[in-house]
């Protein structure tokens, strides 16, 4: 993609193709450390099992809890995987080289979110109907809990995109993100409990899908100009 | 704006300017915070009626709602110094901004804790999951997060950056917070003062409340331009007028 054409002089990749070759990249590198994944979801499944060891075994009780546990559960553990959204790329001087680039650099860290959500996101939604039939969820409130990680996991990654751009190369960076990032992350939790306790009370649950929604298209509208800006004052 | 107007502005925009103008303003807001903290207190404590429900009680708001504005107003401010520092680079109104958090988290602090005194007589308990006390523990958490950013990064300058950028992250998202905090749970009264209802407090009790908020400020405005004047010389020292001021020995020592 990237060369020299006939007369000698450099093409510029495309807005498009340097998408998705950021896209590709990070998810080889991913595939490459898939350990790294996969304790990310381990993480996820032993928070949610030592809630009934810690609170009751009672399915009626962990019928309530269910929502908020898995909930809280994602949060925590798309915090932890946030570490690695920018940090090797900072270290061996990737980030550097993505910040000369001619391509907006908000847009190229949409794609690194994205692909992170892939890896980190997207596997915790797959994983949650096991942990929420663990807990006594039924079908319906199940679906709607995928449904809801669904379109509020995304919105972790993307605002904790800049609370890691914030703290790169920073002494005790990891909790310092939790501090920043999870008062953050409080309305998608409201809203991502909320709609599933809607239903399960029986209740109208639209709004709360639609206000998830809408934080996800603010998000992604705005989250990577804030993390382009965080990353040009971290790399300076 | 006039012309003139304009220059005074670049003038003190200066840190070495603005050293000066600091140390000339503190004692005059000292002066009106400690004056008006003594009138507030006593008329809050002998003048106020008492009230016909709550009983004595209820005269810790006189030190809470001022607080709890202020805890507001402080985050605003600090986010409009951290956009124009970001924005146009100006030193001054970063250093503005990392003055500012001590406060405005001491306020939100003090908030939460006559908040929590004020609950207990009147509501049976020290601590309820509220919209408003949710939020006001969310700001402090905000408040928390600023200043631990500013303080883990060893480079002055890309610390009030990245802090800055962190206010503004948190500006956008505190209606978000609040109204999201709101929907999740509304037992809390209504608001006892807002601009658009006839305030439903007597009018002595309202008095003191607004001399109170003065006096807050007074205060704040002192310790702010106090801090903002340490940070100066501490990013500055490396500068000619700061060495002279230290060689002369005349820099106040506060």
């Amino acid at each position: 993609m990237n060369g020299i054409n006939e007369t000698g002089a450099a093409v510029q990749p495309s807005l498009m193709s340097a998408w998705r070759a950021m896209i590709l990249r990070d998810l080889t590198l991913a595939m490459r450390r898939r350990a790294d994944v996969l304790t990310t979801l381990f993480f996820f499944i032993i928070v949610v099992s030592l809630f009934p060891l810690g609170v009751s075994p009672e399915m009626a009780v962990l019928r309530e809890i269910a929502p908020g546990v898995i909930w809280v559960a994602a949060l925590l553990a798309s915090m932890l995987s946030l570490g690695r959204l920018f940090s090797d790329d900072f270290q061996d001087g990737t980030l550097e080289q993505m910040l000369l680039l001619p391509q907006p650099l908000s847009v190229l860290v949409l794609a690194k979110v994205l692909a992170h959500w892939l890896v980190s996101g997207l596997p915790l939604v797959l994983l949650s109907p096991l942990l929420g039939m663990q807990l006594g969820l039924d079908g319906e409130a199940i679906g709607l809990l995928m449904l809801t990680l669904l379109l509020g996991t995304p919105v972790l990654s993307l605002i904790g995109s800049v609370g890691a751009a914030l703290t790169l190369g920073v002494r005790g960076g990891g909790v310092l993100v939790s501090l920043l990032v999870l008062p953050l992350y409080i309305p998608v939790l409201i809203f991502g409990t909320g709609a599933v306790d809607a239903a399960t009370s029986g209740m109208e649950y639209d709004g709360h899908l639609s206000l998830l929604g809408a934080f996800l298209v603010l998000a992604a509208l705005l989250a990577p100009l804030a993390t382009a800006a965080a990353l040009r004052i971290s790399a300076e | 704006m006039g012309f003139k107007n304009s220059i005074a502005w670049y003038y003190f925009s200066a840190p070495k300017n603005f050293y000066v103008l600091a140390g000339r303003l503190i004692p005059w807001f000292w002066g009106a915070a400690i004056v008006l903290l003594a009138v507030g207190l006593y008329m809050s404590f002998f003048v106020a009626p008492t009230d016909y429900k709550q009983g004595e009680s209820y005269r810790i708001i006189f030190v809470h709602v001022p607080a709890a504005w202020m805890s507001m107003f402080i985050y605003l401010l600090m986010a409009a110094y951290a956009i124009i520092g970001l924005s146009w680079k100006v030193r001054m109104a970063e250093m503005m901004a990392s003055a500012l958090a001590p406060t405005g988290a001491m306020f939100t602090f003090l908030a939460l804790w006559t908040g929590a005194f004020w609950g207990k007589p009147t509501w049976g308990t020290y601590w309820v999951w509220d919209a408003r006390l949710t939020s006001e523990l969310i700001l402090l958490f905000l408040y928390i997060g600023f200043m631990s950013l500013q303080s883990a990064i060893d480079d002055p300058r890309r610390a009030s950056r990245a802090s800055a950028l962190l206010a503004i992250v948190g500006v956008i998202n505190l209606p978000i917070i609040y109204w999201s905090v709101k929907w999740w749970n509304t037992l809390h009264q209504g608001a006892s003062v807002s601009p658009t209802m006839a305030p439903k407090m007597a009018s002595t009790m309202l008095t003191v409340m607004f001399i109170m908020a003065v006096a807050f400020w007074m205060y704040t405005i002192a310790v702010v331009l106090m801090r903002a004047r340490r940070i100066i010389l501490e990013r500055e020292r490396q500068t000619t007028w700061v060495m002279d001021l230290v060689k002369a020995g005349t820099g106040d020592k506060q």
